[in-house]
């Protein structure tokens, strides 16, 4: 288990080593940072000082090298279009997009797994066609479009819900949240709601798939012959043995979640890291991308590895760190 | 298996609410929670990057910190001076410069403003740490400063410097005592934002949102509004959907497709002004032969640079219809340009008209040029950066290719595009300038100016143009320190280098806001949006 441990950490390490190049010397290729942030009218001193100020006068090898050695005691630079350090501009604008993942995952994942389940056990009634075409359209929409209408909708003609922005924040062990309050909620809801579209249609399928697969195996129909209640057999039985895919899934997803959230918060004005990094990248502020994807890559470590030891609490068979050939 | 999901999802449930209970030690309230008749939220293009005043030279940083602080000559609408933080000023002399000083101007703090401040603003002004574009290059002039009482500044200059009040229209003054120790992390955390304008700072969260609130002893009188929060939305249907939905009262950069839809609702009112911005075409001159992208026909590199030639410019620039481009690609929300700036600022000759449309006289020209069957290049252009740029590039590409030149388009973001064009990369150079300085002397220095890093001259003429006639002629102006002779002497010079096309001026573009019934928005020509000119009507 801790081979395994440090394994993985090795892995990540080599990871973020080549991740941080890449960003580096992607930045240098597309262009000139000073070119986008210098005012035209300012002379060739001026460009010459802000050149030497941000540290693009020095060849980008010995550029990566300072970053390194700053990386090593946790300084990742700081943002050329705001000046402050760029992890903490990165960690100040996290608990807004993590917010709003989590919230998308948690609606994608407590309507996305009943409904898949029930359009699984009544594949041919009403009802489970019915949720079968709405995953349809759940992920053949795009997302832009639909948070568009979602504003035109409930904010614009129904006035129910505000169009943009983040509502009162609340601490909730020293970490600002929204969902406390109901202005907060009502801010997060079409975000939410719009962010998890894509990932609960999936979910719906995946869950429906899964269903259909695990009904017609054996230990089923003995718990059913043994007697047990049908809440049990589904509940507990079949529950069990279909999460695991599922789980993995949402692992994968919800890093993704976290990555096209760019677009709803966007759309939204919502003041997370995906609306930074997005003008980040027109304004070629090298500090915060790089910071950006260190935190993200760092974030899908941490959420692999917690769906790999999830995995094996469900499944008793699976050992971490075994080879796949199996077991001895 | 399910009793455990319960148990969890119990636990996280109280555990909640209880740490909710006890951490919810900080709420922040959203203005539009607590809205009283007199808060008003402002929807922005751009986003803040900073509240120091000295840190980024950038128009959204500068029309915002404009509510906070305040220069010693302001601009109003129309970008003619007005007096600021000083009353009045003259040249004493052609190398100094005596400023009088507005009196009874109180800090945020309540500390009384005095001369003290400038001096330390002026040096503080070239020394902000890791500022990407500072304003170093307005202050450089000024090579000593007197203070002769608490109310009245004299500074001397190395040269005659006739363009020391627009300089100073750009520089924001700081407190000397809040300043000397504070950092741009201490204005932005709003503990050095302290300044002597018409609103205070209270909040900044930077690419979110910025909340003023009303500085009740200000000098200029009374504002309408307690609390102005201005949210930066720069996705341009997230903006007006803003709008429309009541959660801004008023924005700015209205999207050209929601202009017209906007405009026969009552329930808001567009204002609009032109702006000092011009879209103009830069012609590679600075190789022998073949500028990038420009050759013959058959592909081969031409002999000589065929945008060297005054008939070559002169055709590329009567190819274009620019009436077209302002009703067809604009919708009307420009106006073709014949010089730099738009004829109400100083410095434009009332003579010069845009360049009439005439395709046949085009084609004459070239063929008179020695190019009867024209040659091949490519339009290049960035496609985020300036209003419809993308489809201004195409429609110039369909107007030129109706000349008998072979044209292909490539437009670009702009982080790409400016780096590869200052490079002198491109032949055909689609660009934009804003003339903060509001008179077209300093636009044609920077512009047309030939190329001269050491002096200053033609920093952004990326056509590298070069008429030795016109520059004697701008370097005489730019030194003349009668106001009077010197408009004469630019716009003797404007009109020279225009009847010369030194470069090709399309049109200036409009800058439109949009606002809520019962409110009504002073319009600039600088295109910034101040809470101060959004007054309620009676």
């Amino acid at each position: 288990m801790f081979t395994y441990f440090i394994h993985r950490l090795t892995q990540s390490g080599v990871v973020l080593l080549v991740m941080s190049l890449i960003v580096f010397l992607g930045v240098f290729a597309i262009g000139n940072p000073v070119e986008m942030l210098i005012n035209p009218q300012a002379d060739e001193v001026e460009r010459a000082r802000a050149t030497i100020a941000l540290g693009l006068d020095k060849p980008i090898i010995e550029q990566y090298w300072i970053f390194l050695k700053g990386a090593v005691t946790g300084d990742l630079g700081k943002s050329f279009v705001y000046g402050t350090s760029a992890l903490d501009l990165i960690m100040s604008k996290m608990p807004a997009t993590l917010e709003l993942a989590f919230s998308a995952m948690v609606i994608a994942v407590l309507f996305g797994i009943p409904l898949g389940m029930i359009a699984g056990l009544k594949p041919d009634s009403l009802i489970g066609r019915s949720i079968m075409a709405i995953s349809i359209i759940g992920f053949s929409l795009p997302t832009f479009w639909v948070g568009l209408i979602l504003i035109m909708f409930f904010a614009v003609q129904l006035g129910w819900l505000p169009s943009n922005g983040r509502g009162e924040t609340t601490l909730l062990f020293g970490i600002p949240v929204s969902f406390l309050s109901a202005d907060g909620l009502s801010h997060l809801m079409m975000p939410a709601l719009n962010l998890a579209l894509f990932k609960l249609s999936l979910l719906i399928r995946l869950t429906r798939a899964q269903v259909r697969e695990t009904i017609l195996q054996d230990y089923i129909k003995f718990a059913r012959a043994k007697g047990l209640s049908n809440t049990r057999v589904i509940g507990v039985h079949m529950l069990k043995n279909i999460m695991i895919p599922i789980v993995t899934v949402i692992g994968l997803e919800f890093g993704s979640v976290i990555a096209f959230a760019i677009v709803t918060e966007s759309i939204f004005a919502w003041p997370g890291t995906g609306k930074l990094l997005i003008d980040s990248i027109n304004q070629l502020d090298r500090p915060v991308i790089v910071a950006y994807l260190m935190v993200i890559v760092t974030l899908f470590v941490f959420i692999n590895f917690a769906v790999d030891i999830i995995y094996s609490w469900l499944d008793p068979r699976v050992r971490l760190g075994t080879t796949a050939g199996g077991g001895h | 298996m399910i009793r455990t999901m319960m148990l969890f999802g119990m636990t996280l449930l109280i555990s909640l609410s209880v740490s909710a209970q006890t951490g919810a030690t900080s709420t922040t309230k959203n203005a539009t929670s607590t809205t009283k008749a007199r808060d008003i939220s402002i929807g922005l293009q751009a986003a803040i990057t900073s509240m120091d005043p000295h840190y980024h030279n950038v128009g959204p940083n500068n029309a915002m910190l404009r509510h906070v602080f305040e220069t010693l000559v302001k601009t109003d609408d129309n970008q003619k001076f007005t007096p600021g933080l000083a009353l009045s000023w003259r040249a004493i002399n052609d190398l100094t410069w005596e400023f009088k000083l507005r009196q009874n101007v109180r800090w945020h703090d309540g500390s009384p403003f005095t001369a003290e401040d400038i001096a330390f603003t002026l040096k503080r002004v070239p020394n902000v740490p890791n500022s990407p574009s500072s304003f170093a290059t307005f202050t450089r002039a000024i090579v000593d400063i007197k203070i002769i009482n608490p109310h009245t500044i004299q500074f001397s200059t190395a040269t005659p410097h006739v363009l020391l009040p627009s300089d100073l229209s750009t520089v924001m003054i700081v407190s000397k005592k809040i300043g000397e120790k504070a950092t741009t992390e201490d204005y932005n955390a709003g503990r050095a934002a302290i300044g002597t304008g018409a609103y205070k700072f209270q909040e900044y969260s930077p690419n979110q949102r910025v909340v003023l609130k009303a500085n009740y002893g200000y000098w200029g009188g009374e504002e309408p509004w307690d609390v102005v929060t201005f949210k930066m939305l720069t996705n341009p249907a997230a903006r007006v959907a803003a709008l429309l939905s009541g959660d801004v009262q008023m924005i700015e950069t209205v999207p050209t497709a929601d202009i017209a839809k906007l405009s026969k609702d009552p329930k808001y009112n567009i204002v609009d002004k032109i702006s000092n911005r011009v879209i103009y075409v830069h012609l590679n001159q600075s190789t022998e032969k073949s500028p990038p992208f420009v050759f013959a026909k058959d592909g081969k590199q031409l002999d000589k640079n065929p945008f060297r030639d005054v008939r070559v410019r002169r055709a590329l620039s009567m190819a274009i219809n620019r009436d077209a481009i302002v009703s067809r690609v604009m919708e009307g929300k420009a106006q073709s340009a014949a010089q730099l700036l738009p004829t109400i600022f100083y410095g434009t000759s009332k003579k010069l008209t845009p360049m009439k449309f005439d395709a046949e006289g085009a084609k004459k020209l070239l063929a008179e040029a020695g190019y009867p069957n024209g040659f091949a290049m490519t339009i290049h252009g960035p496609n985020n950066r300036y209003i419809n740029d993308a489809n201004i590039a195409q429609a110039l590409a369909q107007m030129v290719s109706r000349i008998g030149i072979d044209v292909k388009v490539e437009t670009m973001p702009s982080a790409v595009y400016f780096t590869r064009a200052t490079k002198l990369e491109f032949g055909y150079m689609l660009l934009g300038w804003g003339t903060e300085s509001g008179e077209q002397g300093s636009a044609m220095r920077s512009l047309l100016a030939t190329f001269d890093a050491a002096k200053g001259m033609g920093v952004t003429n990326r056509g590298r143009y070069t008429n030795p006639a016109f520059d004697k002629l701008l370097a005489e102006a730019l030194v003349t320190m009668d106001d009077k002779k010197r408009e004469v002497a630019i716009i003797r010079a404007a009109e020279m280098v225009m009847d010369d096309v030194g470069l090709i001026p399309l049109h200036y573009e409009v800058s439109t806001w949009a606002a809520a019934k019962g409110l009504k928005y002073t319009a600039r020509t600088d295109q910034y949006t101040l809470a101060m000119g959004l007054k309620p009507i009676k």
